[in-house]
């Protein structure tokens, strides 16, 4: 118990370096993630922006993302994140990789919640004299909305489980912690505590997104 | 108002190309209703996709109002597109919007300002006769109610053209006949060109005033309603007139039958009783009317009626000659 109570400090801290990490990547995943999945989606056969060109080139570039472990690519992203950041250690240089693997893993949940759209829909749309532009922002976006939250949410867990191994390589973070204490010194107390508040915090996670995406389900 | 000039329509799968339309020239008139009837597969909606280029022809040319629409550039295709309201079978309303937004839609499109859309949008509501439903989601509306709001959709442009693709195939025929009545009144009122898909016969003779038949992705047939009824020359075009002619009669009934069984056909305001009374009256011949239908297409009434007829044969023979005169049509089914 008194070990739990001085690990207090460090474990807040742990917990907000996580919470950092795993939000950048997310933001990322927002940002770059969406409109790549969108344009995944759009430039699909028999879309108002067909091009197998674009479709083939960003997916070929999301799979080999998608295919390099998350651990090799955290030391193979090193460079990159050194040039970022000007460092390699803690949340913060942390972040970069685990965008890296947020950006192309939501951007195909975003291309397969666009899928599910009625295309009837969008043709409608098209019909409409609809600019692809408006057709994104006022069909697709809207229509998939509950779709694209559950994905944010799934997104979010791996991102926390990734983040444990990028504490590994001094990201900081809880699942360094549970690895530094737990796997290393064999502090089982410690290792039960992080998991025990990584559990609480995915199932928080998963309750959130559950609860958002029901609240923009408008239909 | 539309002009298709030898549209074909291919596409291609994995292993052969297939031709959906083939070499179809068609011209529908400004402010006429025009159907195209035909099975599932004869081309009839590649056909009506090529007319705002949801599908584009192989080859051929589109013209709407002296504009090739196959020439103009993406920006200039949208606009053209604006003009030229569509609705679906399955209403294709974006089920996360209300029934305004859904309407708004197609304004914002074209580049209507916000204050306007709400005018707009409430006055195109109530030619539908939707505007208590103005903030409901589709979920909420029946299949005729969707239709209207995609009907108010497709109007909110003015556009001149109206294409309608099986747009009342989903529905059932009360809903059928107040979406039908809600077209033939737009078309009235505000002089627009409709085009309708359909396989229901019904549909055509309600409110069409030309047709086309199409099969295997051609145009076999095609004219006014009312000839189309009344003269069909192509066995396909016979089989649909039959969907909403039909005079079989029951084989057990057909047994009875002693004398000769003949089959009139009246166009127009001729007064079909006068006439077959007539003949019984003048020629020493029973008559008995054993099936008959007069079909008003868009008001104009046709009749056709079946009759035994029993008597000496000369007699018969100047009844037929005396009817042939009279009538527009009489056909001896069994003599």
């Amino acid at each position: 118990m008194n070990s739990l109570i001085e690990l207090i400090p460090e474990l807040n801290q742990a917990f907000f370096e996580t919470l950092l990490m795993v939000g950048i990547a997310l933001a990322i995943a927002i940002l770059l993630g969406l409109p790549l999945g969108i344009l995944l989606y759009v430039t699909d056969q028999g879309l108002f922006l067909e091009n197998k060109f674009i479709k083939r080139v960003v997916g070929i570039i999301i799979n080999l993302i998608r295919s390099v472990p998350f651990i090799i690519l955290l030391v193979f992203l090193l460079p990159l994140t050194q040039l970022l950041v000007n460092t390699t250690i803690g949340p913060l240089a942390a972040s970069v990789s685990l965008s890296v693997a947020a950006i192309p893993y939501y951007a195909r949940i975003v291309e397969s919640s666009a899928r599910e759209i009625d295309k009837g829909v969008i043709e409608a749309a098209v019909a409409c004299g609809a600019s692809p532009w408006l057709i994104i922002r006022s069909i697709i976006l809207p229509e998939a909305k509950p779709g694209l939250i559950t994905g944010l949410t799934i997104t979010a867990i791996s991102l926390i489980g990734y983040s444990a191994m990028a504490g590994t390589i001094g990201g900081g973070g809880i699942g360094d912690l549970a690895i530094r204490y737990g796997y290393y010194r064999y502090d089982n107390t410690v290792m039960f505590t992080t998991v025990i508040l990584l559990i609480v915090i995915v199932q928080f996670v998963q309750y959130l997104g559950d609860f958002i995406a029901k609240t923009v389900n408008r239909r | 108002m539309i002009l298709l000039e030898n549209i074909t329509k291919k596409f291609q799968t994995k292993s052969n190309v297939i031709v959906g339309v083939d070499d179809v020239t068609l011209s529908i008139n400004k402010g006429e209703i025009y159907g195209i009837v035909g099975y599932s597969g004869a081309g009839k909606s590649t056909l009506l996709r090529c007319m705002n280029i949801l599908e584009r022809p192989s080859s051929g040319s589109v013209k709407i109002d002296g504009t090739d629409l196959l020439q103009l550039s993406n920006k200039d295709l949208r606009k053209a597109r604006q003009s030229i309201g569509m609705i679906f079978q399955g209403f294709h309303l974006i089920s996360s919007k209300t029934v305004f937004e859904n309407v708004a839609f197609a304004l914002k499109a074209a580049g209507i300002e916000k204050k306007a859309i709400t005018k707009s949008v409430e006055e195109l509501l109530e030619i539908v006769g939707l505007k208590d439903r103005i903030n409901q989601f589709p979920a909420q509306l029946s299949g005729g109610q969707k239709q209207r709001v995609s009907i108010a959709r497709a109007l909110a442009n003015n556009p001149k053209v109206l294409l309608c693709d099986e747009a009342t195939s989903a529905l059932d025929p009360g809903t059928t006949k107040s979406i039908l009545t809600l077209l033939k009144r737009i078309n009235q009122e505000l002089g627009l060109t409709i085009v309708i898909i359909t396989h229901e016969m019904e549909v055509v003779k309600e409110i069409c005033h030309r047709c086309a038949v199409m099969q295997d992705g051609k145009v076999v047939e095609q004219g006014k309603t009312y000839d189309i009824f009344s003269n069909p020359q192509q066995p396909l075009t016979k089989t649909f007139i039959q969907t909403v002619l039909n005079f079989d009669l029951p084989p057990k009934l057909l047994q009875t039958i002693h004398g000769q069984l003949i089959k009139l056909q009246f166009c127009g305001d001729m007064a079909a009783e006068a006439v077959v009374s007539d003949m019984l009256q003048t020629f020493e011949v029973q008559g008995n009317i054993l099936h008959g239908k007069i079909e008003y297409i868009q008001d104009t009434p046709l009749g056709i009626f079946i009759m035994e007829i029993k008597g000496e044969k000369q007699e018969l023979d100047n009844a037929l000659t005396y009817l042939r005169q009279r009538v527009n049509k009489v056909e001896v089914i069994v003599a």
